[in-house]
């Protein structure tokens, strides 16, 4: 289907149906019982998901094919967000002109870097997109002040000049974001017995968005040009004698992980009309790298599950604060309800980084191939517990 | 005139004349070794040739048109592939992608943004693939992934590689570096073959004896980065100087 192969047709329906069910699936826990709190089922959460999805796939591309590690992706991110905010003040609050204004410049971007960056391989190459990430940061950030408004970051105001559109809502704030009308904070809210589910605008529309460029990212993974890219991070000696070029190959893999880069940095400025530097920073680079990693590097599916992943853990286990754990062990005796919510503590909370670190080290060191590689033991295990048989591992996978 | 023309090249590496004035002429049609003791300059010599290093002075003609200062990728567009030392494939990859690359790589150029539809579907390249692995008998193997071949597997799957882009030159770096007296002899049957199928040059630069009498109809021996001599390998067998510079320190 959609020139797809029968397994990849499944994988992609399975990703669409997941996507387009998320504000069911994430959302297992009635509002009022004590584990609503790992309720993931609301608009914001919902966004981030889908972008930083798009985000990992984008990145994927670059890194799981070519094998080039680049450690400045959120240069991309940031540049796209900025983009979106100045469209959406000089031009209109459509967030489609925004969004294609952002994958353009983030794709002439990364045209520039990508130009000089390839030019070194393997820990050089990092280090170069690193700089370039930094001092895009730091650019953003003072110098070009007129451009990004600095710290404060870009926003919209009262009195910017909107071309297709008006400066001031009828309600006296700044008009909201829309698609054709649609505003994309707009909220349904279902209840459903003891549940309530949220559908967003904005969400669908990231997550239709996120599903074309899974779609793409499939695409080119089975194409000739997806064949190339891993014939470059395999061996690169043999493809220059074999009268291929490699440099246009990685650079325009660059080129279009950085565009992906620029449409998740549009997304988010569309979601919520604001850019900041902080948005280029080389730990919001590093997320990235780590969400790749923990989902499978290379694989279809593995950046979209860590992206999930990784956001589930920022947002979730960072708002388990003591009170929480308290009514937790509440039932254990109270010297033991304490010394256990001693240990729990640096765990959740403001601790969330060290459980994340501490799941991405096991993940790293017992799965090399990412929580996609999980799964795959765990579905080996399986049909070999049914055919009772041992089967040989399929190497084309 | 020969397909390969090699004249005066000279190439220094610092104090070091690794090249002086050599000149090799290789016809169409031929198998030409080039023989000589470590150090005679052969792998440099295969180096000019394939673009890697550019010499000094002199000139290298292949087919008319100077491959100095062309990139390797560039060279093999020309139509001359090399083999290497130790087999280089591409190990991540399955047997049946291996042979492909290079085919999409003669069809499309040295770069295509070639997006469109699976690899599986371009038929034409996947028949080429699969009648190259049939020629060398790797059919069965297609869906191994390459790095878990055997060493003659990927000695095979190299040269497939190599053929299915029918080159004009084929430039053989010691196929038989290494192996067992087995595999160096499947190695020559295999040479053999290829030549008898197709109208292909090599150039094969070897240590081994056994294979350069196997295989060659023409040999030049290098001695100190200067060809002591070119004929056919029953003159060569006999020659003093020969002996003298190579063959004789085997007898010692």
């Amino acid at each position: 289907m959609f020139g797809l192969n029968k397994k990849d047709t499944t994988l992609f329906i399975i990703v669409a149906a997941m996507t387009l069910l998320a504000p069911f699936i994430l959302n297992p826990f009635p509002t009022d019982s004590a584990l609503a709190q790992f309720n993931a089922g609301y608009p914001d959460l919902m966004q981030r998901f889908v972008i930083f999805g798009i985000l990992a796939i984008g990145f994927n591309i670059l890194f799981g094919l070519t094998g080039y590690l680049s450690f400045g992706h959120a240069a991309f991110l940031g540049v796209g967000s900025y983009s979106a905010v100045w469209m959406f003040k000089l031009l209109s609050m459509n967030i489609i002109p925004a969004i294609i204004l952002s994958v353009i410049i983030a794709g002439l971007f990364a045209l520039v870097i990508g130009y000089v960056s390839l030019r070194r391989s393997g820990i050089y190459f990092s280090i170069l997109t690193l700089a370039f990430a930094q001092m895009s940061f730091n650019l953003a950030y003072s110098v070009l002040t007129p451009i990004t408004n600095g710290e404060t970051g870009l926003q919209i105001t009262l009195d910017d000049p909107r071309v297709l559109g008006v400066s001031v809502a009828e309600n006296g704030n700044p008009p909201v974001t829309n698609l054709f009308g649609l505003e994309m904070r707009e909220t349904f809210t279902l209840d459903l017995g003891a549940w309530a589910f949220q559908f967003n605008i904005g969400f669908y529309v990231c997550a239709l968005i996120m599903l074309a460029a899974f779609y793409v990212s499939v695409r080119i993974f089975r194409s000739p040009f997806g064949l190339m890219l891993r014939a470059v991070k395999s061996n690169q000696h043999r493809m220059n004698y074999t009268g291929l070029s490699t440099r246009p190959y990685t650079l325009a893999a660059f080129v279009i992980s950085g565009m992906y880069a620029g449409l998740a940095g549009g997304l988010m400025a569309s979601m919520d009309p604001l850019a900041g530097a902080e948005r280029m920073q080389w730990t919001a680079s590093g997320e990235i790298v780590l969400m790749t990693i923990l989902g499978g590097a290379g694989t279809l599916l593995g950046p979209v599950l860590g992206a999930g992943f990784i956001k589930y853990f920022e947002n979730i286990f960072s708002k388990i604060n003591d009170n929480i754990l308290h009514t937790w062990f509440a039932i254990m005796p109270d010297g033991l309800e304490d010394l256990l919510v001693t240990i729990v503590h640096p765990f959740v909370g403001k601790g969330w980084h060290l459980t994340l670190g501490l799941l991405f080290m096991l993940v790293v060191t017992f799965l090399p191939g990412g929580l996609v590689e999980g799964g795959q033991r765990i579905a080996k295990a399986l049909s070999r517990k049914k055919k009772d048989e041992p089967k040989t591992p399929d190497a084309s996978e | 005139m020969g397909i390969l023309e090699v004249k005066d090249v000279g190439k220094r590496f610092g104090g070091l004349q690794a090249l002086g004035d050599v000149n090799l002429n290789v016809e169409e049609n031929t198998v030409h070794a080039i023989i000589g003791p470590n150090g005679a300059g052969k792998s440099t010599l295969l180096n000019v040739l394939v673009g890697k290093l550019i010499p000094d002075s002199g000139s290298v003609l292949f087919d008319g048109q100077s491959v100095l200062g062309r990139t390797p990728h560039d060279i093999n567009q020309m139509g001359i592939s090399r083999v290497f030392q130790t087999p280089e494939i591409f190990g991540d990859l399955d047997v049946m992608e291996n042979v492909m690359i290079p085919c999409f790589a003669k069809r499309d150029g040295a770069f295509a943004l070639n997006g469109y539809g699976s690899v599986a579907s371009h038929t034409d390249i996947r028949e080429k693939a699969e009648q190259m692995l049939a020629d060398v008998n790797m059919l069965e193997k297609r869906n191994m992934q390459a790095s878990s071949l055997s060493r003659g597997d990927k000695r095979r799957l190299e040269m497939a590689m190599c053929l299915v882009q029918d080159p004009k030159l084929l430039l053989l770096d010691e196929p038989t570096a290494g192996m067992a007296r087995a595999d160096t002899n499947n190695t020559i049957d295999l040479l053999k073959e290829i030549k008898e199928k197709r109208d292909i040059t090599m150039a094969i630069i070897e240590h081994d004896m056994h294979v350069v009498f196997s295989l060659a109809e023409r040999i030049t021996v290098l001695a100190q980065g200067t060809p002591l001599v070119e004929d056919t390998p029953e003159n060569i067998k006999g020659h003093p100087k020969v002996q003298e510079a190579y063959l004789g320190q085997a007898h010692d």
